[in-house]
């Protein structure tokens, strides 16, 4: 075998990529402030300057593209840039006459220029069917038409009282675990699975037994082979016997679709971090451009921009109005599967009589 | 390979996402395609047929890796290889990315000349965990592609029931606000626990991830098991010239400051901003809103918080408090040892697939102290319990009790 091979060595040390300006100021930062929409200057201790350029990204990227950001890092930041928790591609400046040109040259590649401070960020998603064994809908088509739709608001040409962060996840597994977003997109399946001839060649019958959060699979015999049997009635369609068990599969497309969650954050400012919580159940998915999702994702950011106090995050917002307002002011039909009936689901009731009338 | 014939696109449902404002995904994939790569042209018209059908094509992953590592490939097969024989494999490597995401434009391209050469050529700069994400190659790509990177430095993040890649917020880097070295920790985690991360051995996931303040920005106390979210113990630095600037400059800071403060723990009387720091819950709000005046304190650490997950397959969690404050100096030493006795407990009395999260509410959280040796706190609960079942472990009998009295008294 090959001595020279190397393992367990890490990533490099990110030290190596830092540019001049952050090696000299790295800890000693003093304050910084947002200039305009996507651009924010860094001041030190002893007043130098960063400024930081953010566009956004289809974060599926091709190395030509990537390619073309190492070109203009090169051409404004000394070769120097970073990408953000949200996809998003920063280039790291000291020479301010370099912001303009800079922005200039992003939109000529079609990227936008925002996303900092009070607007929508790029949103956090999966991959969908670009890539993904267990996708209920695509992700990235989805994330592409609901962007295009709400750009303003990441670009800044429409103000908002605060932060809005989306995400979606194309299934339950949540890989961009969305369960904490201003507004939350889920793929979500409704069919049971469909048990598959020969289980029990490629799956552990106990294991995908075990997998089952409500025991609705029981040990069964089909054709004289051991195998499985589902009870439909139990199955909350988790997709975790699928994730164990490649022989019963989820995906449906007369059944997958889309819910839309809402009011969850993680940031500890004001409140606490909370969870979204289910909006709208179900919407079919209808690619290319999901036109029914785009249009309630943008009623329910209107709603919020049109009754939120400065600051208030989305899920404050609806604590302060309530529920049944927030139903009321975005028409979406209230309906059973909005109530929990998990584990816990009684912390979930309405448990006062402080109710709005 | 299905061509257009002069009939039109070969793909006239993704097309429709090349229209709009927002940066296209299709174009990426298109400009790849461009050049006669066929894995990228047949992954367009493998999800085409998706967009037609409304339904994904690509299977479950079957065992695929490079030497000596249990993670870091996702094996990825499409469910129709005869029609699409160049994506028939189509494997995912997972790059453990530099902490903080910082690169130079001369790695970015060492990087885009080896996945060209040994891959599609497509990304995710970066995936939802933080790692590099190569996006599609063969079986046989993955041990020369694996070679080829690390020549040039870069490792296979985790994957699996392992350690995976820890990932960290911007921190002192960039954030003034950064109330520890995340990057530096992030770091220092992720190259003690390589063996941990490369093979797994767990009972499943287990993430790190660190954010300098309470805004976390790298959503940690939601998304990962162990959160470790900068915090400081003294007062908030005040510059009370800067405040009156922002009071001058419009801010109405009676109503969008103190009014919002969760613990109404400041007052303004037009001319000085107080604070009750004894009262202050390191919120973030009054700081993020007046960044030029407000700062941090001093006195520096960490809240550590443990168990956040997403639903699969008890519910969704978030993190909640295990250590309220620790001092965070290399070489961390404290964190290291109390991650190592949460992953002996776990995997001693943890079931398959079930996060630490969940084994601390299977177990109760008081109990799941007593096994990691961590004292209970009232910063650990929102409140104490409201039912009155408490399993008490032992009781006395009347013998205990006259042992007890025989017992000469302790003499200080």
């Amino acid at each position: 075998m090959d001595t020279q091979r190397r393992t367990d060595f890490g990533p490099p040390d990110f030290r190596r990529f830092l540019p001049p300006v952050i090696k000299d100021n790295y800890g000693k930062w003093k304050y910084h402030e947002i200039l305009k929409p996507g651009v924010m200057v860094h001041v030190g201790e002893g007043g130098d300057k960063l400024f930081t350029v953010r566009a956004g990204s289809p974060r599926l990227l091709g190395t030509k593209r990537i390619r073309k950001y190492a070109e203009l890092a090169d051409k404004y930041c000394g070769g120097h840039l970073r990408f953000t928790s949200r996809h998003n591609v920063e280039f790291l400046l000291t020479d301010e006459a370099n912001i303009d040109p800079l922005i200039k040259d992003l939109h000529d590649l079609g990227h936008p220029v925002g996303g900092i401070g009070p607007a929508i960020s790029s949103i956090v998603h999966t991959q969908g069917w670009v890539h993904c064994h267990s996708a209920a809908t695509d992700a990235s088509g989805v994330v592409k038409a609901v962007m295009d739709d709400l750009h303003e608001y990441f670009d800044g040409t429409k103000q908002i009282p605060g932060k809005l962060r989306i995400a979606l996840a194309c299934c339950l597994n949540m890989c961009g675990a969305v369960h904490c977003s201003d507004i939350a997109i889920l793929g979500v399946h409704r069919r049971p699975p469909k048990v598959q001839q020969g289980l029990n060649k490629v799956c552990e019958i106990p294991n995908v037994i075990a997998a089952c959060p409500t025991a609705a699979i029981r040990p069964s015999t089909v054709d004289g082979n051991p195998s499985v049997e589902i009870d439909e009635s139990l199955c909350m369609f988790c997709a975790n016997c699928f994730s164990v068990c490649p022989a019963l599969p989820m995906a449906d497309a007369l059944n997958d679709g889309v819910s839309i969650w809402v009011g969850g954050k993680v940031s500890n400012a004001r409140s606490e971090p909370m969870f979204s919580k289910l909006a709208v159940p179900f919407i079919e998915n209808e690619p290319p451009r999901w036109p029914t999702v785009v249009q309630a994702v943008r009623k329910i950011v209107e709603v919020w921009a049109d009754g939120a106090r400065p600051y208030e995050r989305m899920g404050d917002f609806i604590e302060r109005i309530g529920w049944p307002k927030f139903f009321k002011l975005t028409g979406i039909e209230f309906q059973k599967e909005h109530i929990d009936d998990y584990r816990y689901a009684g912390l979930s009731y309405k448990r006062s009589a402080q109710l709005r009338h | 390979m299905s061509e257009t014939n002069g009939k039109g696109s070969a793909t006239p449902l993704l097309d429709e996402l090349e229209k709009g404002d927002w940066p296209s995904f299709v174009t990426q994939i298109k400009e790849m395609a461009a050049d006669g790569n066929e894995q990228c042209q047949q992954l367009l018209e493998l999800l085409e047929r998706s967009y037609r059908e409304k339904i994904g094509h690509w299977k479950h992953g079957g065992i695929v890796g490079v030497h000596g590592y249990g993670g870091g490939v996702i094996g990825r097969y499409n469910d129709l290889p005869e029609e699409f024989p160049a994506i028939a494999h189509f494997h995912t490597l997972r790059v453990n990315m530099p902490t903080g995401w910082f690169y130079t434009s001369e790695v970015l391209r060492k990087i885009c000349d080896i996945w060209d050469e040994h891959g599609s050529g497509l990304t995710n700069m970066h995936g939802s965990t933080g790692d590099i994400i190569l996006l599609g190659t063969t079986t046989d790509e993955l041990e020369p592609t694996f070679q080829a990177l690390s020549e040039a430095d870069f490792d296979l993040g985790g994957s699996g029931s392992d350690v995976r890649t820890p990932s960290a917020c911007v921190g002192p880097a960039r954030c003034e606000w950064a109330c520890y070295d995340t990057l530096d920790l992030c770091n220092d985690l992720t190259q003690t626990f390589q063996d941990e991360l490369h093979r797994p051995a767990f009972p499943y996931k287990f993430k790190f991830k660190c954010s300098g303040c309470p805004n976390d920005c790298v959503a940690s106390i939601a998304r990962s098991d162990m959160s470790i979210i900068g915090t400081w113990r003294d007062d908030i630095r005040i510059d009370q010239d800067e405040v009156r600037a922002y009071a001058e400059g419009g801010m109405n800071i009676e109503r969008d400051i103190c009014g919002n403060c969760p613990t109404k723990c400041m007052a303004w009387d037009g001319n000085e901003l107080e604070i009750d720091n004894s009262n202050c819950v390191k919120c973030m709000h009054c700081i993020n809103a007046m960044p030029k005046a407000l700062r941090p304190g001093v006195d520096t650490g960490a809240t550590i918080l443990l168990g956040a997950k997403a639903p699969i397959v008890q519910g969704a969690q978030l993190s909640s408090v295990l250590i309220p404050f620790i001092k965070l100096e290399p070489p961390y030493q404290e964190i290291k040892d109390l991650a190592e006795r949460i992953w002996d407990f776990w995997g001693e009395h943890g079931k398959n697939r079930e996060r630490v999260g969940e084994l601390m509410q299977r177990v109760g959280l008081g109990n799941f102290l007593e096994a990691i040796e961590v004292e209970p706190l009232p910063e650990m609960i929102a409140a104490p319990r409201d039912n009155p079942y408490v399993f008490y472990e032992e009781y006395y009998e009347e013998e205990d009790e006259e042992a007890e009295e025989e017992e000469p008294a302790a003499v200080p």
